[in-house]
């Protein structure tokens, strides 16, 4: 069950968490320090120097005193640049998924979270997940932009048509937390929601080969690669060589015509499948058919996964 | 301010017609060129919107009272947050303070018998309201459900709604902000009275111009994201749809880069507002009137560099974000300046507390909320969890709300006397205006809350944990609309039985006052002529000491 208790803070299901949540206090504290002291000021001044007070001394002063004003400068703007690095180391850990995580790979449309488990298992509007292990979420929308939001694990990224949108997270409870789209995305945007089951790895191991016959993301893509005979051009035995071979593109550098270079990541892969015009490898002619409208979301997820699991790291 | 002469001769003379007399028909003010005449006109049709937005938002804070959906369809709650984005921000907000109190105020303050292109003013007045038809043709139609931020490729691929309508009507009322921005850029610099030099100027006209600049430099920008939704959703010419060969993040750089300096749009001229009243009713003058001055500039020059503070986790690289966030630090110091100096204004005064006061003391403590929260939303890994959430909800309502309507409302009652010649119940303004902070606080503080507990906007429904936080804001919300009941009864109800009123009730400092109540359509008898800095209380006071305010 979904604890449904009144709190005032959300509760903290993931590493990530109690790092946000304690930069928020020290913003809280901020934020309390200097709203008590201008409402102090303000009451105490309105009381001290109402009008009808005569006895008080009202001897006008300079009318600005520039040290007053470059320490209401200087201060703030330390403090903030302080606020800013914090929340900016944060940030960057945030998104960048450490390596060896765990891989998901999340499909979202108006208005469902579908989920695939590296083992192949599929899922609907609730996300299975281990204990203590990093999971790496792979996203994209078939459609709109939508948004995924964890509140628990303080984890929130847009998911886009047209390119993969990643994010992370390690739960450190198990339980099940809300999972929210966040970014409006239509009618029923608010009853696009489900929840993120955080299980003992044992447990979820067990879940993992429940279900139906399960077969990987690779696996598929690689059956895939065959009907769809890429095989022919792509793979090093074909004869002749007319597409750049695949084994160990993924993650490398590569050289474009003209010279520039490219990190071969999802993105990249997606986009040579469905504009294979765009970007050309060094030494290959533009020959390859687009496959837009011929492979759905899912199976260039499949796709990409089988060309990455040629790659070694 | 003004030399001693000029302010004796108007109160001795008898006063030609005043702008009001001036001509009782239709015709007369369809027609008129006279500034404060078209003030009256944006001021009855912004009120107009006002009402509509407002209602709006009432049946979403009634429905938002259980979890589940029950007053009205999801379709129609979708509309109805959307409507009330669209009208409050685009046909309230943003002509709020600078058309009307702007289009009055800015020429008597600067002593000139008119804006500079007193035409130009008029069809600034009908191209708003040309716009605000197209927007309501779309409400009566069928409305539109993209929220008022139109992200794409929703808007423009798949909202099955009056998206066209709408994006219409806010791109021609665009040009009503052009438009009053050019008027009041070139009054500035060319019909300041006789030695009305730039640093004996009223803060209020600092700010105005200020925001002029922002409506003249980014409101096209919004015009061209609005114009591309179109070529993409009629023609299909593919910009922000990935299937047509678009960009979605496109769109938000760009709408952002309209949106956010628009926050300063509503926001700067409130500030101008509270500077005028807080040395008032202070009877000094501000503390570091050329700090505050300044720091209208600076935030119009920062407000174009943090728009994509608004795209944390839209997919924005990480590093755009980190140059973004400390960018939008940076625009934090100046508000931060001001405040400062507000307050440090109030040491040595001699302070009074009429309505006006009271709502440039609210502003400042709400504005100072609503600014501090900013700080959240700017420090990257804070917002990635509050982002969308309605902690973005209550941290703009405390600037946009807490902050410029109070400011509004505070330079309303302010000006009312001026406007009108006649004198509002102070009582019962008091009263609202307190009842106004109250209620604000009621409605928007537990949001706060909310939004960190995870609660997204724009849900219609919600986890049940969310409900008690959700029933406080929403009875908040009806002592809120109780609130802004008042002013609006109580000030139609002044304009026949209100005291009549004097032409400078607060003893006030600024050309504005020098002239009678309700001012005569040529302003001044004769050019005012300035000998002195702006905000000379002592002087006023130590003229006629025993002068009343109510």
């Amino acid at each position: 069950m979904i604890d449904d208790g009144f709190r005032l803070l959300p509760e903290q299901a993931s590493t990530h968490a109690p790092r946000v949540d304690l930069l928020y206090f020290f913003l809280l504290g901020l934020a309390v320090f200097f709203t008590v002291l201008i409402a102090a000021l303000i009451i105490y001044f309105s009381i001290k120097y109402r009008s009808s007070n005569r006895r008080v001394d009202r001897t006008p002063g300079s009318g600005h005193a520039l040290v007053l004003e470059i320490a209401w400068m200087v201060i703030p703007f330390l403090i903030s640049m302080t606020i800013f690095g914090w929340g900016a180391t944060l940030y960057f850990s945030a998104f960048r998924p450490p390596a060896g995580a765990m891989e998901v790979r999340v499909v979202a449309k108006q208005w469902m979270w579908k989920f695939q488990h590296p083992n192949g298992r599929r899922e609907i509007n609730t996300l299975h997940a281990p204990l203590g292990q990093p999971v790496k979420l792979t996203m994209i929308s078939e459609d709109v932009i939508h948004s995924l939001f964890v509140p628990a694990f303080r984890v929130k990224r847009d998911v886009l048509p047209g390119s993969y949108a990643t994010c992370w997270f390690e739960a450190t409870r198990t339980g099940k937390f809300h999972l929210f789209c966040a970014e409006y995305c239509g009618t029923n945007h608010s009853r696009m929601t489900g929840c993120v089951v955080v299980m003992e790895p044992a447990e979820y191991e067990a879940w993992l080969g429940g279900g139906l016959a399960n077969e990987s993301p690779a696996v598929a893509g690689k059956r895939l690669f065959e009907e769809l005979r890429c095989a022919s051009c792509h793979m090093p035995e074909a004869d002749p060589v007319r597409g750049p071979p695949l084994q160990n593109v993924y993650g490398h550098e590569v050289i474009l015509k003209g010279g520039p270079t490219v990190t071969a990541d999802e993105n990249y892969l997606r986009e040579s499948i469905l504009r294979p015009g765009a970007k050309i490898v060094q030494g290959y002619e533009p020959i390859m058919p687009s496959f837009d409208g011929q492979v759905d979301e899912e199976q260039l997820i499949q796709l990409i996964s089988y060309i990455k699991s040629l790659a070694t790291p | 301010m003004p030399s001693p002469s000029t302010a004796g001769a108007v109160s001795n003379r008898t006063p030609k017609r005043d702008y009001l007399s001036a001509g009782y028909t239709v015709r007369s003010w369809l027609l008129t060129t006279d500034h404060k005449r078209i003030a009256i006109l944006y001021l009855l049709s912004i009120t107009l919107f006002f009402v509509i937005g407002g209602l709006a938002a009432t049946v979403v804070r009634l429905d938002l009272m259980t979890p589940q959906a029950d007053l009205v369809e999801t379709e129609t709650f979708n509309k109805l947050f959307t409507a009330h984005g669209v009208i409050m921000v685009f046909f309230f907000l943003i002509p709020s303070i600078p058309a009307v109190l702007g289009n009055f105020i800015v020429p008597l303050m600067l002593g000139a018998r008119d804006l500079a292109f007193p035409r130009l003013n008029l069809l600034s007045w009908y191209v708003y309201v040309l716009g605000g038809l197209f927007t309501v043709y779309a409400l009566l139609a069928g409305g539109v459900d993209t929220g008022w931020t139109f992200y794409a490729p929703y808007s423009s691929t798949y909202s099955n709604t009056y998206v066209m309508a709408t994006a219409v009507g806010i791109f021609i009322t665009g040009f009503s902000s052009i438009l009053t921005g050019l008027n009041f850029i070139v009054t500035i610099h060319k019909m300041r009275a006789p030695g009305l030099t730039w640093f004996r100027l009223p803060l209020f006209i600092w700010s105005i111009y200020a925001t002029s600049i922002i409506m003249v430099l980014g409101t096209p920008v919004l015009a061209i994201s609005l114009f591309l939704v179109g070529m993409e959703r009629l023609l299909g010419i593919g910009i922000f749809d990935p299937r047509l060969g678009g960009d979605p993040i496109l769109f938000q750089h760009l709408f952002w880069f309209y949106s956010h300096p628009a926050v300063y749009i509503m926001i700067l001229p409130s500030m101008g507002v509270v500077s005028e009243i807080i040395p008032c009713f202070c009877r000094k003058r501000p503390f570091g009137y050329s700090f505050i001055g300044f720091s209208s500039f600076a935030i119009a020059v920062f407000s174009f560099l943090v728009w994509g503070h608004h795209l944390f986790v839209s997919g924005q690289s990480i590093y755009a974000g980190m140059v973004f966030s400390i960018l939008s630090y940076l625009v934090a110091i100046p508000s931060a300046v001001k405040v400062f100096n507000w307050t440090a204004s109030l040491h040595k005064g001699s302070i009074s507390f009429e309505t006006p006061m009271l709502y440039a003391l609210g502003f400042v403590g709400l504005f100072t909320m609503g600014g501090l929260t900013g700080l959240f939303v700017a420090a990257l890994a804070v917002d990635v969890h509050v982002h969308d959430t309605y902690f973005i909800v209550a941290h703009f309502h405390y600037i946009m709300v807490g902050g410029a309507v109070m400011g509004y409302l505070g330079g309303i009652h302010f000006w009312w006397p001026k406007m009108t010649g006649r004198l509002y119940p102070e009582g019962w303004a008091r009263f609202s205006a307190i009842l106004i902070f109250v209620g604000f606080n009621l409605t928007f503080f537990p949001q706060y809350i909310l939004g960190y507990l995870g609660m997204p906007r724009r849900y219609h429904v919600y986890p049940e944990e969310f409900q008690v936080l959700n029933v406080m804001s929403s009875a908040g919300a009806s002592i809120l609309g109780l609130g802004y009941f008042f002013p609006l009864t109580y000030l139609i109800w002044s304009l026949m039985y209100g005291k009549i009123a004097s032409p400078n009730p607060w003893r006030a400092a600024g050309l504005e006052w020098q002239t009678t109540s309700p001012p005569p359509t040529d302003n001044f008898a004769e050019t005012p002529v300035v000998v002195d800095e702006a905000y000379d209380y002592q002087h006023i006071d130590g003229v006629s000491p025993a002068g009343g305010a109510t």
